[in-house]
């Protein structure tokens, strides 16, 4: 396991999601040689220039392809061999979303597909790149399992662990080169088990990706007025630690908040399951709403959707009043 | 020909024969629509690829054993009767076609001990799966071979030839792809559909692939086909010209017989016509 101390925190943070994945698949690399990389003809842009020359054998373009990348993974996985497939969320998501149905789904191969520059990094690119619904459509497919990490230092774990991982998964990107850093130090990062970061009272903001640090921002924000507001880091959307949600049932309130679309994603995954649940406090799904965002920059896209710590704080304080 | 030859042939000839029939009993024991037409058309590529070509035995060595991937899934008639014909599953088996609970339904579900390497039912896909295998034996230097079947109609995918492309790409000369052109598809002849399946033997030669054309029902052809070794470097596709319902005159090239259901006296007309050929 790569250790994880506060420079390598601030060097993954300089670089971003997409270089970061860069350098984690190439530090696995080193150590294993049970894998392969896959590219729609995005290695420069993925991060992955430095694994394509070391390990040239081990990396294979599939051209603009996405489909038959997922088929081309589908092939080599059936050996037993892992396989990480790497595009941007949508095309990855979407253009090749019935190949990952029957390969991933019904066949369950061993292919692990990375959705890059997803929710609204890719800010003046516009909507074809953005990643809104990419969580929704992977975790509606039976068996996948969807992982959005916070920061640099949970996308190196979350590429260890799926490098151990028997099963297919999708790991969603957030986040550019600036990325907050939420990690300074090994956080234990387990498929399926969320991490408490902070512990509070009155609500409770479950958040995933770069939405961590944001409702880790809220949070402080709160605690200014009084409000006592718990964080948790809920990096794996699918399968939902169920168990984690329920020790949230004390609480005024509960909120999701997320870089993807309300619809499907985690605060889907948390009201489905509390709908059951007798005695639940009501909860707060923040995400980008139900539209395509005008497109700009990255900060202008983040306030136009309400994902800012002061937004998110005030949209929370207004649901508790 | 060699006397060899003329045994092998003749004897491929006859197990094509009874895998009609095979085809036939599940399709009317199933007591539902079968898609017939597509199933008895590519009947001597499954005859010849499972009697002859194929390398089936090591059954439990995956680095061995030659890989068929039924691209059209719904081609499984012409794949079960051969699993049965030869011996890889169990010719019992074939009772439960389409019965609740049994693994042999209308497309090809995912059963490695069955003979099943992929699951398939959308179009376009199984391709690709066959170009993955065909490459991952190249990279881990397996000796298996990669056989994949897809249809005319088909053919009409995009991901056919993102898929094609990537196996010219990738050298595969480990890779064969049997096309069965019956030119006829779902809503009729492919002419009044999506008007090119005479094209698909120019457009694969023009990716780079080695391309054989032949009647697609003829045992002899399709055999030297499968025998003609690989150009170095490149991938083969066989362009098998076919007949959709092939030996069943009242099916052939009849769209009806695409998924049909059988009556008794159809299908112990078909059972007469197809045990009275050779």
């Amino acid at each position: 396991m790569t250790e994880i101390d506060r420079s390598k925190a601030r060097l993954w943070s300089r670089l971003g999601a997409r270089a970061t994945l860069g350098q984690a698949i190439l530090e696995a690399a080193r150590t294993r040689d049970d894998f392969y990389v896959m590219s729609a003809d995005l290695a420069q842009s993925s991060g992955l220039t430095r694994f394509r020359e070391e390990f040239p054998d081990r990396f294979i373009n599939a051209g603009i392809a996405e489909q038959n990348m997922i088929g081309l993974a589908a092939g080599l996985a059936k050996n037993g061999t892992n396989v990480f497939a790497t595009s941007f969320a949508p095309f990855i998501t979407m253009r090749a979303c019935e190949q990952v149905r029957m390969d991933m789904g019904y066949m369950q191969m061993n292919i692990k597909t990375v959705g890059l520059g997803s929710g609204l990094i890719m800010a003046q690119l516009g909507n074809s790149h953005y990643g809104l619904e990419d969580a929704a459509v992977m975790r509606a497919i039976p068996g996948m399992t969807v992982i959005d990490p916070a920061d640099g230092a949970e996308i190196v774990r979350a590429v260890e662990a799926l490098c151990d991982y028997d099963k297919p998964a999708y790991l969603r990107l957030t986040g550019g080169p600036g990325l907050p850093v939420v990690y300074e130090a090994d956080m234990g990062f387990q498929i399926g088990k969320a991490i408490p970061l902070r512990e509070g009272r009155d609500v409770a903001i479950i958040a995933t990706g770069t939405m961590v640090h944001y409702g880790r921002a809220a949070a402080d924000i709160l605690g200014e007025k009084g409000i006592d507001a718990a964080v948790i880091d809920m990096h794996t959307i699918k399968p939902l630690d169920g168990a984690c949600v329920d020790a949230q049932l004390d609480k005024k309130l509960i909120v999701t908040v997320e870089e993807a679309s309300v619809i499907g994603g985690l605060g889907s995954a948390v009201a489905e399951h509390l709908a059951i649940r007798k005695n639940r406090p009501p909860h707060l799904i923040l995400g980008i709403r139900d539209l395509f965002p005008h497109a700009g920059s990255y900060q202008y896209l983040l306030e136009q959707c309400g994902l800012t710590g002061g937004q998110i704080a005030a949209d929370i304080e207004a649901a508790l009043a | 020909m060699t006397i060899d030859k003329k045994e092998t042939i003749s004897a491929l000839k006859a197990h094509a024969r009874h895998m009609r029939v095979l085809s036939l009993q599940m399709a009317y024991n199933c007591g539902g629509s079968a898609h017939l037409g597509g199933g008895l058309s590519m009947i001597e590529a499954m005859a010849v690829l499972y009697g002859a070509v194929m390398n089936t035995a090591a059954k439990s060595d995956p680095a061995a054993r030659d890989k068929f991937i039924l691209s059209k899934g719904h081609g499984v008639l012409g794949l079960y009767a051969a699993l049965a014909e030869f011996g890889i599953i169990d010719q019992a088996l074939l009772d439960t076609f389409l019965q609740d609970g049994s693994d042999l339904i209308a497309h090809p579900v995912m059963r490695p001990a069955l003979g099943l390497e992929a699951s398939t039912g959308s179009l376009g896909q199984g391709i690709s799966i066959a170009a993955g295998l065909a490459l991952a034996a190249k990279k881990k230097g397996y000796s298996y071979q990669t056989y994949v079947l897809c249809g005319n109609g088909e053919g009409n995918e995009g991901s056919v030839w993102e898929a094609c492309m990537s196996a010219v790409n990738f050298g595969l000369d480990n890779f064969t792809l049997f096309l069965d052109n019956n030119h006829m598809q779902s809503d009729g002849p492919s002419e009044s559909v999506m008007n090119v399946s005479d094209r698909y033997a120019d457009m694969l030669a023009a990716l780079g692939f080695q391309v054989i054309g032949i009647d697609g029902n003829d045992v002899e052809q399709v055999y030297d086909a499968f025998m003609q070794p690989h150009q170095p470097g490149r991938p083969k596709a066989i362009v098998g010209n076919t007949v959709k319902g092939k030996g069943v005159s009242f099916m052939e090239n009849n769209g009806d017989w695409h998924h049909g259901r059988l009556t008794r006296s159809q299908f112990e007309a078909a059972l007469k016509e197809v045990e009275a050929t050779l």
